[in-house]
């Protein structure tokens, strides 16, 4: 059934991404690897806008953008030029930004994600390449700040912008969106979402099919989420009072989850643009077939092969291809040997919630191991071994391991900080699958110790089985399966 | 030690003696300078010098000295464009022009005056006062690179480096009796000279004579990877040095003789063009109906870039600082004190034909302009080899003159600046006087064929000697 949009909400996205997997700044020779350095150490004249220093951009840039256009089916500009937006700000060392205006690299293209009402395209505007500002750090909070300090370190790093059409019809598919986009950029091999302001986000919402109003510079797809959802709200109380929406900009606080007015439509700077004298125009279609060449399988793609290939589930292919990292792991432990389809349900449904569940995000995979970060700490690392999750699916298949057992193996290794295999750790902790025998002898001392709850169970209380079953898995410690526990102790009583 | 010395009189000098006591003459004539021509004289020329005598250098230049204009960085010595906004601002940087230079074992005697951020047709509207001309004290050295061109006239430097974005360094050429060339948009580099308008300006060197302008064109012309806009056009400048212009076809565009000129420079273009025919070149009247448009254009396309390049000028990371109570205002008071009254007036200007509403009315159709006039130089230079004109419709002008009228001051760089709008090489070449101060002719070629500009600046030296009168009140 088609989604109706009962509030005739519209929202279109502004995704600034730094193109950080770059080896080199968008118009200077200066490293991107500058997250982890001092201040003002990735600097040199051209991202200082020093005097007399003239930008020369970086061609892999120029590259990337394609292949982001070629993956978003865009059209791909023969000629494309460079602009300075002009206005003064201390993060902006030239006083203009070098972008791109009305010559975009990359012109319309689409992204299918799951809609409200399943598949649901949202239209590509254009994509563009610009170069980040620097970056103002507050001494002590905004308001109360003493003073602030500028690291240029971030400036001249290589963004793309992408524009998107008002085509989403609700915060969850502006995150789906967003998730998706993420996605297909780390395919691509030109972004790594998990460094800190990889990826900005200007959110445009209107209710009622009205006028938007623009939500500017949000840095996570949660926020984005919570933004639109705030602002949506806030929209329609506004009509609700009888009032206008005007056309502003706003910004969004994520402390208290709220949206500010920030300027009007009037008060809407004038940037003043006009092409960049110091770069030439540049004709790229030559350079698109060889960049074809070189696009990798992407999410949707890989999905379809996925399910046919492994024989699984679309959810299942669905969540291990949401991560190029994991897709790849994924097919790491197939490469094995291991059945696939087990593999899947260990890698998609257990390993992912429990990767979730810590707020741990994939960052790393290099063909044996998938390496982890803490969401909110990069600081916290982790990893987990393609073979470790082959012994694993083994040892589950071949009935050595109850799944309770399996899952609390993965678990040890997430939080563990020593190297184990998962058989040490079963061995360690004794959670081999216990033998038959060993089982029926629980249920017998069980039975023999319960008289009065064996009593109940055989007067009909059918909860009282639940309670012997739990007694002989507390005698097992865990490694009994329930299933079988339960049968033997309704053959023994009313067998 | 004989002022006024070529390039190669100096390494024969430097071979008899030394390039330290070579570079050291040049001092000591600074030293007794009556024109405020330098505005930093280096502390390390000497030391420069010494270093290529004891270690030996085989570069072109080995020990040769050059004074070079304030807008072109040297690592060590202040860059200030003429401003007090960079005031105390030392790049840490080499121009790419300097680090040929240095390659090929120049000694860099000091930086020169300019117009403020090469800003003016006169050189008066440095933060450090004008500079004098040396054939008259009383008038201006012409602008922006006035510095350049009159230390070059007063033999304080054997030749030097200005900028022209609309005739900055063929102006000042042409007041101060010098040669001074405008080489093709490209030919050479712009990494680390301060950008005024980009896409009009180029490095252009200035001296006594065609040859030495060559020699300099040798060193510093060439595609650089940092200057997206250069090209490599191997050309070889001292190759084209030949005393010939047989045949040659020179074309006389009317337009450029036009209302106001003075009748001593249009006989003086006219008695050069002559001198040509006599030595066997052919002339005609050729028609470019869109120059009268050029210097609307050129002054809408100059300030639109200029109010975006000074933008950086705030104070923030370098030069002069205004303390304000917040960036803003700190912004705000630096740039009202750090900049002179025409930068202001610039910056305001190009500002407002950049702005939402006035962007299509003034910036675009200066572009569409542009192309007229660019057009207008295609079309005659498919019929003629060169095109002759004089540098400036006037001789220099008294200092205090013309400074309170900006209008007229734009004025004379009416027959300068279409060359800037073009992109095409251009040279001013000494070919006469009234009353006692210099005319210069301006000869315009193709794009990239410097080699027949120079063939017919150096053929005409050959055969004249305006180039070896010296101006009398600094001799
Ligand atoms: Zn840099």
């Amino acid at each position: 059934m088609a989604y109706e949009n009962p509030d005739g909400i519209r929202i279109g996205l502004e995704i600034h991404v730094q193109l950080n997997k770059l080896k080199t700044k968008m118009f200077c020779g200066c490293s991107t690897d500058y997250h982890n350095a001092a201040p003002n150490t990735h600097t040199c004249p051209v991202c200082l806008g020093l005097p007399g220093a003239l930008p020369v951009l970086n061609k892999k840039a120029v590259e990337a953008a394609i292949k982001v256009g070629l993956a978003l089916e865009g059209e791909i500009a023969e000629e494309t030029q460079f602009h300075r937006k002009n206005y003064f700000y201390p993060d902006l060392p030239k006083g203009f930004q070098v972008t791109q205006y009305d010559y975009p690299i990359v012109g319309k293209g689409k992204v299918v994600i799951e809609g409200e009402d399943g598949e649901h395209v949202v239209g590509i505007t254009r994509a563009h390449l610009e170069e980040d500002p620097g970056k103002l750090v507050h001494i002590g909070s905004i308001e109360k700040s003493k003073g602030v300090l500028i690291d240029y370190n971030r400036s001249g790093m290589p963004l793309i912008e992408t524009v998107t059409e008002p085509d989403m019809r609700s915060p969850k598919e502006a995150r789906r969106f967003l998730d998706k986009f993420r996605n297909i950029l780390e395919y691509l091999d030109v972004f790594d979402g998990n460094l800190e302001g990889a990826m900005r986000v200007d959110a445009n919402v209107s209710v009622y099919w009205g006028t938007r109003v623009e939500v500017k510079n949000i840095s996570s797809h949660k926020g984005v989420e919570r933004a639109l959802l705030y602002e949506i709200m806030r929209q329609k109380n506004v009509i609700r009072r009888g009032g206008k929406i005007t056309q502003e900009t706003r910004h969004f606080d994520e402390g208290r989850g709220v949206t500010i007015s920030m300027r009007t439509k009037e008060e809407a700077e004038d940037y003043r643009y006009f092409r960049e004298p110091d770069l030439m125009p540049m004709r790229v279609t030559g350079w698109i077939p060889a960049i074809k060449e070189t696009l990798p399988e992407l999410p949707d793609a890989k999905r379809a092969r996925f399910i046919e290939q492994y024989s699984i589930t679309d959810m299942h292919a669905r969540a291990l291809t949401s991560k190029i990292m994991l897709a790849d792991f994924y097919e790491g432990v197939c490469a094995k040997g291991v059945d696939p389809k087990t593999a899947a349900t260990w890698a998609a449904d257990v390993f992912l919630g429990e990767l979730n569940y810590r707020d741990l995000a994939i960052s790393s995979y290099d063909g044996k191991t998938i390496g982890f970060i803490h969401a909110k700490d990069p600081a916290v690392e982790n990893s987990f071994k393609v073979s470790d999750m082959v012994e694993l699916v083994t040892l589950f298949a071949e009935g050595k391991v109850s799944d309770r057992a399996a899952v609390e193996v993965i678990r040890i290794i997430l939080d563990g900080t020593e190297e184990k295999t998962p058989s040490q750790i079963i061995e360690e902790k004794g959670l081999f699958k216990a033998e038959d025998d060993l089982v029926t002898r629980a249920v017998a001392e069980t039975i023999a110790e319960n008289t009065a709850a064996v009593q109940d169970y055989i007067g009909g209380a059918e909860k009282s089985l639940n309670f012997l079953v739990g007694q002989v898995m507390k005698k097992t410690k865990g490694t009994a399966d329930a299933k079988t526990a339960r049968e033997l102790i309704v053959k023994e009583l009313k067998g | 030690m004989a002022k006024w010395m070529s390039v190669a009189q100096i390494k024969e000098k430097i071979g008899e003696s030394s390039a330290e006591e070579v570079t050291a003459s040049y001092l000591e004539v600074i030293g007794k300078s009556k024109i405020n021509g330098y505005v930093t004289v280096s502390d390390k020329a000497l030391e420069q010098a010494k270093k290529i005598d004891v270690e030996g250098h085989d570069g072109p230049l080995a020990g040769v000295p050059i004074a070079i204009k304030d807008n072109i960085s040297v690592v060590g010595l202040p860059n200030s464009c003429g401003s007090k906004i960079l005031e105390g601002y030392v790049p840490p940087f080499n121009a790419h022009v300097i680090e040929k230079l240095l390659a090929a074992g120049a000694v860099v005697l000091g930086k020169t005056n300019m117009d403020e951020f090469a800003m003016g047709s006169s050189t008066e509207t440095s933060h450090f006062g004008p500079t004098a001309n040396p054939w008259d004290l009383e008038r201006v050295p012409g602008g922006s690179s006035g510095g350049s061109a009159a230390v070059v006239a007063a033999g304080e430097a054997p030749f030097a480096l200005g900028s022209d974005t609309g005739g900055s360094v063929r102006c000042p050429a042409a007041f101060c009796g010098v040669v001074g060339l405008k080489p093709t948009y490209g030919a050479v580099s712009r990494y680390g000279v301060v950008a005024y308008a980009n896409s009009l300006e180029q490095v252009g060197p200035l001296a006594n004579n065609v040859e030495d302008i060559a020699v300099l064109m040798d060193v510093i012309a060439g595609y650089d990877r940092k200057d997206s806009t250069s090209i490599d056009s191997k050309t070889e400048y001292r190759k084209a040095l030949v005393d010939d212009v047989k045949g040659l076809k020179i074309g006389i565009p009317q337009e450029f003789f036009g209302e106001g000129i003075h009748p001593d420079v249009e006989k003086a273009v006219w008695n050069a063009i002559h001198k040509y025919e006599s030595l066997g070149a052919t002339w005609k009247e050729v028609s470019m109906p869109n120059i009268k448009y050029a210097l609307a254009s050129y002054y809408i396309i100059a300030m639109s870039e200029a109010s975006s390049n000074l933008a950086r000028f705030d104070g923030t990371r370098y030069g002069f600082r205004e303390s304000g109570e917040n960036w803003h205002t700190m912004v705000s008071k630096t740039r009202a004190e750090g900049f002179g009254t025409e930068v202001k007036r610039r910056i305001l200007l190009g500002t407002y034909a950049l702005s939402a509403g006035y962007h299509d009315k003034y910036y675009l159709k200066a572009l569409k302009v542009r192309t007229l006039v660019k057009q207008d130089f295609d079309k005659a230079l498919s019929a003629v080899d060169l095109l002759m004109a004089p540098t400036m419709p006037n001789p220099a002008f008294r200092i205090g003159e013309k400074i309170e009228d900006p209008l007229t001051l734009y004025l004379s760089d009416v027959n300068t600046c279409p060359i800037n709008l073009a992109g095409v090489p251009s040279i001013s070449v000494p070919c006469g006087f009234t009353d006692g101060l210099p005319i210069g002719l301006q000869i315009m070629g193709k794009p990239f064929d410097e080699p027949t500009v120079l063939r017919a600046a150096y053929t005409f030296e050959q055969n004249t000697d305006y180039h070896i009168k010296r101006p009398p009140e600094v001799a």
